[in-house]
């Protein structure tokens, strides 16, 4: 079944798909749009929504004897169906005719609008879903531009919270059903259902009932209109003044893609981006919200003995304090690749050793693996690390108590709770990274870096599959760029001068000194997977990632 | 090719210039004694016609509801982006919460505003209107942002026909 083809007809011109294909996906992978509002390529087909109506018909064959019916041409006659049928649960098959374009089908598109449109309060004004509602578009491409009803809308509930994420509108929903099999399928538990019947059909959910799943905001970006809206997101801006960036997940090591929305450098939401190897269409809800904590706790000016100074003077004393030896480096799993290559450079020219920390966490058998830190795999294949990191700083403590370290060069990790706090008062430590926390409160030199929201990075997820982020925003003014950062001290430490290297320099230099890392300048956006055969000694605290590209690899979008 | 044209010869009287000036002073003096037409701006005001497009201003409608839902359709045609909605929910005590969104601020700086009158023409619940304000001024740049409230006082009333959202709320209430 693999890859077989078989030779459909569509619109009159002769092509060739994979067999198996529903109409709507193989008309996708052709770039023939089809309207559908219930059809989701992860959930099972629920047909309910009739929005994906097309006409087909199958090559006759005489129903006794199964011989081919020749026209006067000697051409086999196409048997078209009598009425339209519903491209997304229809299988492709060999000769099939199709058609997509024909004056009946924009007519039965028209009439199934017309019907959805029925008892619709048109409120998008202020629905938050305007603006990438496919209730709205399919109007506008394919509706009819005028209401011929005259009489009273139905009224439904409104305005109805389901737990504390999702505002539930029951007027708005069209009834396709994704909502449900999303919670059956994926979730594993019946949240939302229906209830009544005919054009009082309503969304609805138990009050008192265990609601709440990690996973519950997918709903949202599954539902085609707005009856499913995200109440963090509510009434905050409408989502055509937000830009989108491409990046990742920096909640665990399942790396999942996503796309950050942004206006004049606030981020007011994430989404998941479609990864078939990855994530899917999915995201969890937590990492959702992985960018409030900058809102909260960002470091934006640099002290020295905790009163603020010039960000360069900071970075210039960090500098002369790094020359006096005793070095040890602190590296974090939230650093990008390129960082953790300057960073063993850097390492290297003071005799430094890098130490990490695990971040241990429940695997929950989905998109959240059990390490917190996005990029273990990228400290491994750097070189910066050689076995998988332990949840605390036990070596770096006992060298310490050697009297073997002078001063502590650390990276956004709080040590403190890493188990460090008795001993950080005969060492200095210059705490460098994004956030606040008691470590940079009692640093020596405290340095605002910037965060994986506001640079270009790669991380390596569970699967060793390295993925691109990008900057989505631009960093406070004090903050400096953690490349530039490492790479001005590997210049004062080495004494070389050399031009402090832009990200894709970089990634160049570093696809032609590591081998595992030979592709790293042209890394696609869906990723790309590395050879991690050299790590298969270590043993990894993460479940296997769910295999979502499956069967079916070439799945429509959303 | 240079064209030589003759000189007119000018008569007796032309050459006097007398005629002119008198013609002139006559022009004047007939001005000076006939009704006027200018106004003393900006001691007097002028009359504003209707359907003058002056500065925008917020609207409320006869029930005295502010008409705006925050819908930002306004500030995202505003050509030179003089408009700043920052949108929230209505609070659930108000007696209009069932309209669920309304502007927690609503900016129009009028240092960047050309009268061009497209956010009325986009509003799609009638909220924003061209008022009969034509001269604007204040001793700083700030001073030129006018807010929600201002907007609504200037605004006053605009008398709805449709009153959409009283025949919603009716609705509900069967
Ligand atoms: S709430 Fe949305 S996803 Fe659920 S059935 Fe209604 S329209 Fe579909
Ligand atoms: S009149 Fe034109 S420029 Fe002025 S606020 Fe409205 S849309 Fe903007
Ligand atoms: S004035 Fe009109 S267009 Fe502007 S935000 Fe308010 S309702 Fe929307
Ligand atoms: S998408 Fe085919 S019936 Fe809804």
């Amino acid at each position: 079944m693999e890859n077989q083809k078989v030779k459909v007809n569509i619109n009159g011109a002769d092509y060739e798909v994979a067999a198996g294909l529903n109409i709507l996906e193989a008309c996708k992978s052709l770039g023939i749009e089809i309207p559908f509002f219930c059809y989701h390529p992860s959930l099972k087909v629920a047909g309910s929504c009739r929005m994906c109506l097309v006409q087909m018909g199958t090559p006759a064959r005489d129903r006794a004897t199964g011989a081919p019916i020749l026209d006067e041409n000697g051409v086999q006659k196409i048997a078209w169906m009598p009425k339209p049928v519903i491209s997304c649960g229809t299988k492709v098959s060999e000769g099939m005719h199709i058609l997509t374009d024909s004056e009946y089908v924009a007519d039965c598109r028209r009439a199934v609008l017309e019907f959805l449109l029925l008892n619709h309060p048109l409120d998008c004004p202020i629905c938050d879903k305007a603006g990438e509602c496919k209730l709205q578009e399919y109007t506008h491409a394919y509706g009819r531009q005028t209401s011929r009803y005259v009489e009273e809308k139905n009224i439904k509930r409104k305005k109805r919270p389901l737990g504390t994420k999702i505002m539930v509108d029951a007027e708005r929903c069209i009834q396709c059903s994704r909502c449900i099999r999303f919670c059956k399928e994926f979730i594993g538990k019946s949240i939302l259902g229906f209830t009544k019947r005919g054009s009082k059909v309503e969304i609805g959910f138990y009050d008192n009932a265990d609601n709440d799943s990690n996973y519950l905001l997918n709903v949202v970006d599954g539902c085609p209109v707005g009856a499913l809206t995200e109440t963090a997101f509510r009434f905050k801006m409408r989502t055509w003044f937000l830009k989108t960036t491409e990046s990742i997940c920096g909640e665990s090591s399942a790396g999942v893609n996503t796309r950050v929305w942004s206006r004049g450098g606030k981020i007011y939401r994430i989404t998941p981006r479609q990864n078939p190897f990855v994530n899917d269409m999915f995201m969890s809800d937590s990492g959702r919200y992985t960018f409030k904590k900058y809102e909260q706790r960002r470091l934006d000016h640099a002290t020295i003995d905790a009163s603020p100074c010039q960000t360069e003077y900071a970075v210039s004393r960090a500098s002369e304090i790094l020359k006096l030896g005793g070095v040890a480096i602190v590296a974090n799993g939230w650093q990008s690749v390129e960082e953790m290559y300057l960073l063993g450079e850097l390492a290297k020219a003071c005799g430094a050793k890098i130490y990490m920390a695990s971040h241990p966490q429940p695997d929950d058998g989905k998109l959240v693996s059990a390490e917190g830190a996005p990029n273990i795999r990228g400290a491994l294949i750097t070189g910066i690390i050689s076995e998988y990191p332990k949840p605390n700083l036990g070596d770096l403590e006992r060298q310490i108590q050697g009297g073997g370290v002078k001063t502590i060069l650390c990276f956004g990790e709080d040590l403190a709770v890493l188990g460090l706090q008795h001993l950080l008062k005969g060492v200095n430590v210059i705490y460098c990274g994004a956030l606040e926390n008691d470590t940079s409160a009692e640093a020596k030199i405290c340095l605002p870096l910037y965060s994986e929201f506001e640079k270009d990075g790669l991380w390596v997820n569970r699967q060793f599959r390295i993925q691109r982020f990008k900057k989505a925003v631009d960093a406070p003014k004090a903050a400096v760029n953690d490349i530039d950062f490492i790479a001005g001290l590997l210049r004062d430490a080495t004494g070389e001068s050399f031009k402090i290297p832009s990200v894709g320099a970089l990634r160049a230099v570093i696809a032609s000194k590591n081998e595992i890392l030979k592709d790293c300048a042209s890394v696609p956006s869906s990723g790309l997977v590395l050879d991690g055969s050299k790590f298969s000694a270590i043993e990894f605290p993460e479940a296997a990632a769910i295999n979502f590209a499956g069967a079916t690899s070439s799945k429509a979008g959303e | 090719m240079a064209i030589i044209v003759e000189r007119k010869r000018l008569s007796f009287w032309e050459r006097t210039y007398l005629p002119q000036i008198l013609s002139g002073l006559y022009i004047t003096l007939k001005n000076f004694f006939a009704p006027k037409v200018t106004l003393e701006y900006p001691d007097q005001q002028p009359v504003i016609p209707q359907g003058y497009r002056g500065a925008p201003v917020l609207v409320c409608d006869s029930d005295g509801r502010h008409k705006c839902v925050s819908c930002q359709l306004c500030e995202f045609v505003c050509p030179s982006k003089a408009i700043k909605v920052t949108p929230s929910a209505i609070p659930e005590d108000s007696q209009y919460a069932f309209i669920e969104k309304g502007p927690a601020d609503f900016q129009i700086d009028m240092s960047r505003c050309i009268y061009c009158g497209l956010c009325q023409e986009a509003c799609p619940e009638q909220a924003i209107f061209m008022g009969s304000e034509f001269s604007i001024n204040a001793y700083t740049r700030a001073g030129l942002v006018r807010h929600k409230d201002d907007l609504y006082k200037i605004g006053g009333v605009v008398p709805d026909k449709i009153m959409k959202w009283q025949k919603i709320k009716e609705r509900e209430a069967k």
